[in-house]
Formats: structure tokens, sequence, C-alpha cells
């Protein structure tokens, strides 16, 4: 489904990623865990075209998507949501999910302008949808407050909305439980597999060890920059390699 | 049109703006890089240096000398005022905002100079007269070495500051990383304020020696400060080697530009050589490309 | 759709006081200035949809308003051409350039893109004063035509006033069905989070430049309306000085706002008006302006009366339910 090879990123002096490569199978919970600074981050801007890698190649089923832009990946159906939630804050809950549909409707500038026919009729398909994707995240009481006005956790489930209403392939969560508490980690975990069951491919980075080897099917964990284990979260538990890793960081 | 002295003459001029131009990059950066906002209003410490200098010396009849030390010590006052009043007090707010806001600091200084002194032109006697010397049949004015020299005192100065100074690492350290400098003991908005002293004290500097040249009047500012803007921009904005170069081909290609194509283009050359920098190298000529965080 | 509803209403309510407000004027005095309104809210709304909705600045609008007003005058000044037609063509030229320019300008952001259409507005500028056999450079074109429509000769602040308000109420109206819009959601996605409307699949660099172009578009309208109304244009009117009006403008009325941009256009066009001392005074109170209202008030006036009523209404509840 994903597959990235032999990733390396360098920003100035400081590697940040080093000949990095794994692949996710169709429709499973890979989780990526490693200390802050691995890198975690900077691989999900890769993959998602907002940095230009130092060195290697990103596929998206047999597509060589290595320096696609991230709008072109969102049409080919890979979208993510972020470590600081970047909402549209000015905007309500509903319009942050229209926004996500962006890519399912065509209106151009003018038939907006004019409000040809074309464009109401689209406009109600694409609200409707909207109002199904806050219900699947169950924000639909919150549908018209201010994205800026939400409490965090809410903020990271609207996130999420979001990038389901691009009905993607793939979708990669970077930290989606941080900040929020044990409570909204269940639902979150739920959701999670709400989301599997519909189809798609999750790719999570993720602190809450919880969590992860609760929902995950395989594992990566990066170290400074480096891959230092792929496997199941049983193998990750038991291999040598990354216990000296996080217990030489505490 | 062939005509070597006047050929040294172009260049001549077009070192001493593009001097001038430095400084002025100078100021930008500096600002840009302790605090991430590029100031709209530098161009106005340039203006207040000169105006400045201009009344003390006819409202005081001070003598010269300690006319230039007030006129800046007014001009970073200003600067002063301007940070704690407009700057320090947001929190959290958009590039555009800021944006808007040293815009909006920019006209309204101009727009202050023009209510007190007026819209004439006014120019500033040259600090050791105005015989001239002649080199290769061209003139130079003992103004342009004073030019030359101060520039050149000004970006050593500059140099020491930031390379040996506690002071000077210690702005530089902020500029790196406000939130780790904080966490050694520097106070960030202390060295923000300073950022701004520095930067409007080397602007009004630039403003008062070129004075004597070209003439000043309130609105000089915009010109100088697009001017200055331009050499940071070629240079990468450091208060470096970078923006010196960059100020001096831009003040060569203007003054070239203006006497063998046409002078009355010659503000229009410095825009469209800022317009392609930006367009194709907005990282500077002599910088390599950074990612931008997301 | 409720909101939808009282959104028309209110337009609607707009619409007719506009035009019904000539008939309680005697002087055509102030008819005149309110035909400046109009022209100036075309200006701050073409360039509210550019840094209200999609949060990109410009700072030289100003040269898409004169090339609007030029290339209408000398057409019509200089060659046989119809002053409608050359509306159209000095809208179609003001939008190709910005549609050429637009594609390098918009990859920068926030100081990058101020200082270079600031670069752009000053260069237009010095090609008005310098292109003397064109435009007559500082002294400026005279004897530009007025408009007519059939036997409808716009020579009269009357006539103006209504066809002026005609097409701005025709553009305010495309451009609140605009905001409320897939394109008008995408605009405010990017000005929120360029990074996450990227993400969704918006193609902010396409969008910003589309936008560009049909703020240009109006500017140069506005350009050319401003030339046969006055029948004399010069370079002074197209300046740094009126870019940085316009700005005040839509910062003042509110970014983002349609009606704001209106109340901006109507109070810095009225303000010299009738207060003298005020035309000495204008650039450094736009100055103040800009900073104090983007320091405290960033939704502008529009969003401050907003709140203000949000207030007094909860007064009102409140007490009521007291009372109750
Ligand atoms: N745009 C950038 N420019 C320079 N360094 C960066 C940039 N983005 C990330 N880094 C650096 O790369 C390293 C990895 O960061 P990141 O991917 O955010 O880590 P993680 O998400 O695993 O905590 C860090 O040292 C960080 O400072
Ligand atoms: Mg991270």
């Amino acid at each position: 489904m994903l597959r990235v090879e032999g990733i390396t990123q360098i920003f100035g002096g400081l590697t940040a990623l080093e000949n990095v490569s794994f692949s996710v199978a169709p429709r499973s919970i890979t989780g990526i865990i490693g200390p802050n600074g691995a890198g975690k981050t900077t691989l999900f801007n890769i993959v998602t075209g907002l940095y230009t890698q130092t060195h290697g190649k990103v596929y998206l089923g047999e597509k060589n998507i290595s320096f696609f832009e991230p709008e072109v990946l969102a049409r080919l159906g890979l979208v993510r949501t972020f470590q600081n939630v970047e909402l549209f804050g000015q905007m309500s809950v509903l319009e942050n999910v229209m926004v996500g549909l962006h890519t399912k409707s065509k209106s151009g500038i003018f038939s907006c302008a004019l409000k040809l026919p074309g464009q109401i009729k689209e406009e109600k398909m694409v609200r409707e949808k909207a109002r199904n994707w806050l219900e699947f995240t169950g924000l639909t009481d919150l549908a018209d407050v201010a994205a800026c006005n939400l409490p965090f956790g809410k903020g990271r489930l609207l996130e999420i909305s979001r990038a389901m209403a691009v009905e993607p392939q793939i979708i990669l969560m970077d930290e989606p439980a941080a900040g929020l508490n044990s409570r909204e980690t269940a639902v979150l975990a739920e959701l999670i597999r709400k989301i599997q069951d519909l189809g798609m491919t999750i790719v999570l980075v993720e602190h809450d060890m919880e969590l992860v080897m609760d929902v995950c099917e395989s594992i990566i964990v990066l170290n400074l920059g480096k891959k230092l284990a792929h496997g199941t979260p049983r193998e990750i538990q038991e291999n040598p390699a990354v216990i000296a890793a996080y217990l030489g960081e505490d | 049109m062939d005509n070597p002295s006047q050929l040294v003459q172009y260049i001549l001029t077009g070192l001493s703006n593009g001097a001038i131009y430095a400084l002025i990059g100078f100021g930008f950066a500096i600002i840009h890089n302790a605090t991430g906002i590029l100031n709209f209003a530098q161009g106005e410490f340039v203006m207040l240096g000169g105006m400045f200098t201009i009344f003390i010396l006819s409202f005081l009849n001070l003598p010269l000398v300690p006319a230039i030390v007030l006129a800046i010590v007014l001009s970073t006052l200003v600067g002063i005022l301007f940070e704690r009043l407009a700057i320090r007090p947001l929190k959290n707010v958009k590039p555009l905002s800021l944006v808007i806001i040293t815009i909006g600091a920019s006209i309204f200084i101009r727009g202050a100079a023009m209510l007190i002194w007026g819209k004439d032109t006014h120019a500033l006697p040259a600090f050791s007269g105005n015989n001239p010397l002649y080199v290769y049949g061209a003139t130079i004015m003992p103004q342009h070495l004073w030019i030359f020299g101060i520039t050149l005192l000004i970006i050593i100065a500059n140099k020491l500051f930031f390379s040996y100074s506690i002071l000077g690492k210690a702005m530089r350290a902020c500029a790196y990383n406000a939130h780790a400098a904080s966490l050694v003991g520097i106070d960030v908005k202390i060295m923000v304020l300073l950022s701004f002293v520095v930067s409007a004290a080397i602007g009004s500097m630039a403003g008062i020696i070129i004075a004597p040249l070209t003439m000043t009047s309130y609105d000089v500012g915009i010109m100088l400060g697009i001017k200055g803007f331009c050499a940071v921009i070629i240079g990468g904005m450091s208060s470096g080697l970078g923006t010196v170069l960059g100020g001096l081909l831009l003040g060569l290609l203007e003054s070239l530009g203006a006497g063998y194509i046409s002078a009355s283009y010659k503000d229009a050359i410095a825009f469209i050589i800022l317009l392609l920098i930006l367009f194709i190298r907005p990282e500077g000529l002599f910088k390599q490309k950074e990612t931008q965080r997301v | 759709m409720i909101k939808e509803k009282r959104q028309i209403l209110i337009f609607a309510l707009f619409a007719l006081i506009i035009l019904l407000v000539p008939l309680f004027l005697k002087g055509s005095y102030f008819l005149n200035v309110l035909v400046f309104i109009g022209i100036n809210t075309l200006l701050a709304v073409a360039l509210n949809l550019l840094l209200g909705y999609a949060g990109q600045i410009s700072l030289g609008h100003a040269a898409f308003f004169g090339l609007g007003a030029y290339v209408s005058g000398i057409l019509t000044t200089r060659f046989p051409v119809d002053p409608w037609l050359a509306l159209l063509i000095a809208a179609m030229c003001a939008a190709a350039l910005a549609f050429v320019i637009g594609f390098p300008i918009l990859k920068l952001k926030g100081h990058y893109l101020a200082m270079a259409t600031l670069g752009f507005g000053i260069i237009m500028y010095i090609f008005f004063n310098e292109t003397v056999d064109w435009t007559g450079g500082p002294s400026g074109l005279s004897g530009i035509p007025n408009l007519r429509l059939g036997p409808l000769i716009f020579d009269n602040d009357r006539n103006n006033y209504y066809l002026i308000w005609m097409i701005t109420l025709g553009v305010m109206l495309l451009s609140i069905n605009l905001s409320q819009s897939r394109i008008g959601r995408a605009l405010r996605a990017i000005n929120d989070s360029e990074v996450a409307a990227r993400v969704m699949g918006v193609n902010a660099h396409i969008l910003k430049v589309q936008i560009f172009t049909v703020s240009a578009f109006i500017s140069a309208i506005a350009g050319s309306l401003y030339a046969y109304t006055m029948t004399f244009i010069s370079p002074t009117s197209f300046g740094f000085n009126f870019s940085v009006e316009l700005l005040t403008m839509v910062i003042i009325g509110g970014l983002g706002s349609i009606y704001g941009s209106f109340l901006g256009a109507a109070i810095l066009t009225m303000l010299p008006e009738f207060l003298r001392v005020f035309r000495d005074f204008d650039i450094v109170i736009y100055g103040l302006m800009l900073i104090l209202i983007t320091m405290f008030m960033p939704t502008g006036l529009i969003g401050g009366l907003e709140t203000l009523f949000k207030i007094i209404i909860g007064k009102i509840k409140g007490s009521t339910a007291r009372n109750a």
C-alpha cells in the first residue's frame, strides 16, 4: 500500500532521517514509535509532500509519489492529521469538514459567485456528506461551533473527521492521542478501528504505548533518524535493541 | 559615451549608495533575526536620522558631532517606543498582522515627520566641506570617503559585537532559538528591544551620512527602505558580508543603469532586481535553501 | 438555511437603501461623495477577496486600479474605441497581468509577499509617470469621454451614482455568494492554515492566483469607472499612498467582511471631505488606525459592532429573564 525506500533527510548539518525503508500492508494499522526528535513527524512530512527528501523514494501502491505535492496526494487518497492540531480556526466545525470534501466537488470560482444550479446541488451534497462524517466521529452537536473554540480533544477528533471526508485510502495520524485523557483515548482507539473497518489503511505516530500495543498490527521503531526495528507488538516489546534505546533514554 | 572618467563616477556613486543600502539591510536583518518580524518602518529610521540632524543643527545650533549623536539617540528612542507600544503588547499574532502593524508604524512616522518638518527637501552640510578630490577624472566628494569609512567601521563593529560580546552572542542565541535561550537565562524581551535599538541606530546613521549627498525629506524612507530590503534579501537576511555585497551590487547596477540606460527608470531597476531575486532565489544569493518547518 | 435567508434579506435591505438614498438628497455635492464611496467600495471589496478571504496581502493594488484607468483613458482618447469596450479590455489587461505575475509572486508568503507587491506597485507607478507619450506623464491624461448607454450619458452625479452602485452592488453580492461556497471555504482555509488546506486537496497556489486575478479584474473596472467619471487622471491617484489607503479601508472595516469594506471605504472617503484638518493629518491617522485596529479590534469595525450587538442582545435577554 505505502512503501518508503531509503529515505534520508538532511537539514543543514543535521541528519533527521537516515536510509529508512519499510512498507505498510493494505488495511493494516501500523504504529511508528520513537523518542522525541527521532524523525517521525519529518517522515510524515516527506510522505505527504510537505518536505522534499534529500534521498529516497515513496510509493503509493505501484505509483512513485516521491515528489508529489500534498494537494495531488490528497486526490490520490493520502491524507494526514497534525501533531499540533491544524484546524481552520475561524470556520465552523461543519465547514472544516466541508473543506475536506473539496476534492469531491468541482464548481469553479464563477459558478460559485453566480450560484449556478449545479453549484447549489453540489453544495447540498457536500453539506450532507460532511454531516455524516460528523456523526461518524460523534461531533454532530458541535457542528456550528467555531473550530478555535473547541476543547482540545474535540479538535483532534475534528481533524480526523476532516481527513476522513477526503475518503482516503490511507490516513497518517501524528500523535492523535497526545493531550487526551484516558476516556478520550479509549474513544479514539474505537474510532481508529472503525476507520479500519471502512477499508482504510492507517499509520499512527504515537507515544501512548498502551494505545499503540492495543490497536497496531505492526510497529516500526525509529531512533535518531534510523529504523531500529519493525515487527509485531510482541516482537517489539521483546526486542533488546528497542529496550536498550528506551531504557537508555530515560 | 565611452568616457572612462564617467564610468568611474558611476561606479563611485553606485558604491556609496550601495554602502548605505547595506547598512539599511543590516537593520532589517537584525530585527528579523531576533523577532521574525520584517520591519517595514526600517526606512523611517533612516529618514529620522537625517531629519533630526538637520533640525538639531539649525534649531539648537549644536556642532556637527553632538548633533549627530543626539539625532541617533532620538531615532533610537523612536525605535524603543515603537517596540514597547506596538510590538511587545502583541501575543500570538499572525504574520499578516505584524506586516500591517509595521506598515502602519511606518506611515505614521512618515506622516508625523511631514507635519513637524513640512514637505520640503533639506540638505545636511557635508561633514568636511565640498572640495572634491579628482581620481581618474572622476570627482570624489569628501562625503564619499566618510560614507565608505563609516560603513566599514559599522560593518566591523557589527561583526565584533555579534561574534565576541556577551550581549551580541545572547542576541544570536535568541535568534537561533528563543525558547532555549530563555532556558539558559537570557531575557528574550530585552534582546528583542535591543535589536530595535541597534537597528534604529544603524539605520539613522546611514540616513545621516547619506543626507549631505542626496538631500533628505520626510518621504525618503520608503525608497531607501525597500532598497535596503533588496540588499538584505540578496544577502539572505544576514547582517554580514552577503548583505554588504548585495548592497554594493544593487548600488552599482542602479547607478550604471541610470547612467547608461535611463535615469528616469533608476528606481524601477532596483525594484525589478528585487522582484527577480524574490522570484528566483528568495533565500538569497549566498545561502543554502532551508526547509520551512510545518 | 435560515442563515442564508437572513443574508439575502440583509443584502436586499442594503441595496434598497443604497438605491433610495439619491431621492432624499437635494444638493449634488453629497451625491458626488457617494459616487466615490461606490468606487472605493468596489476597490476595497476587490482587495478584501485577496486579503480578507485568502489572507494574502497586496501593497500594490493601486497599480491595477491605475492600469484600468489608463488603459481605458488611452484607448478612448487616442483610439476610436468605445468606452464600454475599453473598460472590458482594461479589465482583461489587468487580469492578464495579475495572472502572469501572480504565479511567481503568490509563491511568496507574509512579509516577502508584502514587499514584492509593494515593489510591483511602485514599478507600475514609475511607468505611469515615465511613459509620457502614452499617459501624459505627471501632468496627466485629460479629455476622457463619459460612458453612455443609448440616450443616457453618465456625465452627472445622479447617473454616475446609479451606474457605479449597480456594479458595486453586483460585485458585493457575488463576493458574498463566493464566501459561502466551496471556493470561499477553500480560500478561508488557506487563510487559517495553508498546510492543512493543501493536505485536504486544496490547490492553494492556483486558487490564490485565481483570486488575485479576479481582484485585479475588479480593481481595473473601478479604475475605468473612475477615469470616465473624472474625465481626467494623473499618476498621483495610483501610487503607494493609495494602496495603503485601500489596505486601511479593508482593515478598519473588517477582514473578510464585504459590508465592512463598504464601511471602511465610506469612512475613508468621507473623513477628508468633511474634516478639513484631516487633509494634512490623513496619513498619520491612517497609520494610527492600522496599528490600533490590528492590535485591539482584529475583526474590524463590523466585527466590533457585531460583538457589541451580541452583548446588548444578551443584556436584554438577561434582564427580561430576570424580570420574568
Ligand atoms: N524544517 C526543519 N528544519 C530543520 N530541522 C528540522 C526541521 N524539521 C524537523 N527538524 C529536526 O529534525 C529532527 C526530527 O524532528 P521530528 O521529525 O519533528 O521528530 P519527532 O516527530 O520524531 O519528534 C529534530 O531534530 C528537528 O529539530
Ligand atoms: Mg513529532
